[in-house]
């Protein structure tokens, strides 16, 4: 589980790491990702790990169009400007999901079966949606590291009016990058699809998660989000055994706020 | 004092005032409820608007003290016997007692670092109360029916809970507009434009941020168990709605935030508008949608809010209009 919260969260980072804003929006893609894979499950009959790759993509382009229409304008305006805006933009998905799928619980029927190591039972699904996760981990940090869009998006989040004048079109890499995010939502929903059942309204439960992931390892730092990401899942799995389930939240929300205070940075946060 | 006599500072009030009373001589049922939500949200976005409009600090989860504030009063209500107006009192309190503490750390943290830890805050909140045995944990509490026998039986009450709704938002809205127009206010106001520079300039900034996070805590507190004493019932999911905060935000956004004035007319606006496509065929479906989308468009080309649009662009209005 936590390698899949590590994706959902370092679509999040990303956008904060590259232009300062909190996308309220990462919720509802979520759910749109469980929702891309259902669809093309159900009537195309598409297996859900290839479903991936479109979902991938239609997450790019939903990106594209959310930060041409939502977040371009206020970019440079405070902080709420922009936090209104994408929770604006997650009210019209929301709305328009729960007009179209209804808010009724649906399931992606798929099983690979599983297997046991030692006392332990471990179903197909989640091995392979942690392989998918290390991999989108490991395509995007070659992405951003080692090819120069990738280079650009750094630069940019570096200093947005340096990479400027070095002639970095920077609305272009501030779309780029709010789509490379949206993109890892959409693709953390269509792994999560394949295991959990889902209504358009469980992208929220990930949104929170992925907060606390981000500022734990930092925000803006993807390789923090991952780590992050891990420390949620194993506090989720350690945690019930030694007191009820339901206090889980309490324990993740207090170190959520914990962490902010005592270091705001993160636990990989470099200052 | 002069700000008697200040257009700005008696209109909303006035204007309150006779609608409140309108609905308690007219003794409707429907049109108290009504009157209730609105008023209710008018209260609830003015104290989160003496924090976010003069301090510009974006609390994104300000509903955990209408929550805990209301937890609060309904236990001393139910299960202690007070009296309502002093159980809500002591949901003020607690709520504001809380804020202190919370707010002593937290508002170190600025822009989005404070956002987030709010969020965490109501979280948190909500995960503990909900395990948290005396509140009646998950499934709530609800309300002991002897308490509504104090006023008469439980149709009586509800008048009753109204009438202090009323008090409480004309309350709030002379605190906002005493604080808009202190000293204290422009230190708060100074902090919004640039905090650094108001601290060089001798604002107590730390001290000055934690005491308005105090006031704009106390009255969600108060709201909180008159709300939840006139539903009979309180239960986690209800009290610590995250959607609800981000509702009271939209409403001073779309009145104008720093203005007396705006989370009155954000709140009417909002609500009116909810009722209408709740109601309407076309836009049932996509309530939701189209609220998004009017939310949208007002940030993207209209950010200062209606009446912050209004004194834009008539000067003359500007000492009207607060």
């Amino acid at each position: 589980m936590g390698f899949v919260y590590g994706v959902a969260a370092m679509g999040l980072t990303l956008i904060w790491g590259v232009m300062s804003v909190i996308n309220l929006a990462h919720g509802p893609v979520i759910a749109l990702g469980m929702f891309g894979s259902y669809l093309l499950f159900t009537l195309l009959g598409v297996n859900p790990y290839l479903a991936l790759a479109p979902v991938a993509v239609f997450g790019l382009l939903l990106g594209f169009v959310i930060y041409g229409v939502a977040v371009h304008r206020v970019i440079n305006a405070p902080h709420l400007s922009s936090l209104l805006a994408t929770f604006a933009v997650n009210m019209i998905i929301i709305g328009l999901g729960t007009a179209i799928f209804s808010t009724s619980p649906q399931n992606i029927d798929y099983s690979l079966g599983s297997f046991e190591v030692g006392f332990l039972t471990i179903p197909f699904t989640r091995l392979l949606a942690t392989a998918g996760a290390v991999l989108f981990t490991a395509a995007l940090y070659l992405f951003l590291y080692f090819t120069r869009p990738g280079k650009a998006v750094r630069a940019v989040a570096n200093n947005r009016r340096a990479a400027e004048l070095m002639g970095i079109p920077s609305s272009l890499v501030l779309a780029f990058s709010f789509g490379l995010g949206t993109m890892l939502a959409a693709v953390a929903g269509g792994l999560i699809a394949t295991f959990f059942p889902f209504t358009i309204l469980s992208g929220g439960p990930y949104e929170l998660k992925s907060f606390v992931i981000c500022v734990l390892g930092g925000l803006g730092n993807p390789l923090g989000a991952l780590l992050g990401g891990l420390i949620l899942g194993a506090l989720e799995g350690v945690v019930p055994a030694f007191m009820p389930v339901s206090w889980v939240p309490v324990v993740e929300f207090g170190l959520f706020v914990l962490v902010l205070l005592v270091k705001p940075s993160g636990l990989m946060g470099a200052k | 004092m002069k700000f008697w006599r200040q257009p700005g500072f008696w209109l909303p009030l006035v204007l309150i005032f006779l609608w409140g009373g309108a609905v308690l001589v007219l003794r409707q049922d429907t049109i108290r409820e009504t009157a209730f939500t609105v008023l209710m949200f008018m209260a609830l976005a003015s104290s989160l608007n003496i924090l976010l409009g003069y301090t510009g600090y974006v609390s994104f989860g300000h509903i955990v003290f209408f929550g805990l504030g209301g937890y609060t009063g309904f236990y001393l209500l139910s299960e202690q016997g007070w009296p309502l107006y002093l159980a809500a009192v002591g949901g003020g309190a607690l709520s504001a007692l809380i804020a202190l503490l919370v707010g002593l750390a937290v508002l170190r943290l600025r822009g989005a670092y404070f956002a987030l830890a709010t969020i965490g805050i109501n979280e948190a909140a909500r995960a503990f109360v909900s395990n948290f045995g005396p509140f009646g944990g998950a499934t709530g509490m609800f309300v002991n029916f002897s308490a509504y026998e104090k006023y008469g039986g439980a149709g009586p009450a509800l008048w009753t809970t109204f009438t202090f709704l009323w008090i409480t938002t004309l309350v709030v809205l002379v605190v906002s507009y005493l604080v808009k127009h202190s000293r204290f206010g422009l230190g708060l106001q100074a902090i919004r434009e640039d905090e650094d520079a108001a601290m060089v300039m001798g604002v107590p900034a730390p001290r000055a941020k934690t005491i308005t996070y105090v006031i704009s805590a106390f009255f969600p507190g108060i709201i909180g168990t008159l709300y939840f004493f006139k539903n009979g019932n309180v239960e986690p999911g209800d009290a610590f709605q995250l959607h609800m905060s981000i509702e009271m935000l939209v409403m001073v956004m779309l009145g104008g935030m720093g203005t007396v004035l705006g989370p009155v007319v954000g709140a009417t606006a909002y609500q009116g508008l909810r009722g209408y496509l709740l109601t309407s065929p076309i836009f049932k479906e996509l309530h939701l949608a189209v609220a998004g989308l009017i939310l949208l468009l007002i940030i993207l080309f209209v950010p200062a809010g209606a009446v912050g649009w209004v004194r834009g662009r008539i000067p003359a209005l500007r000492r009207v209009l607060e």
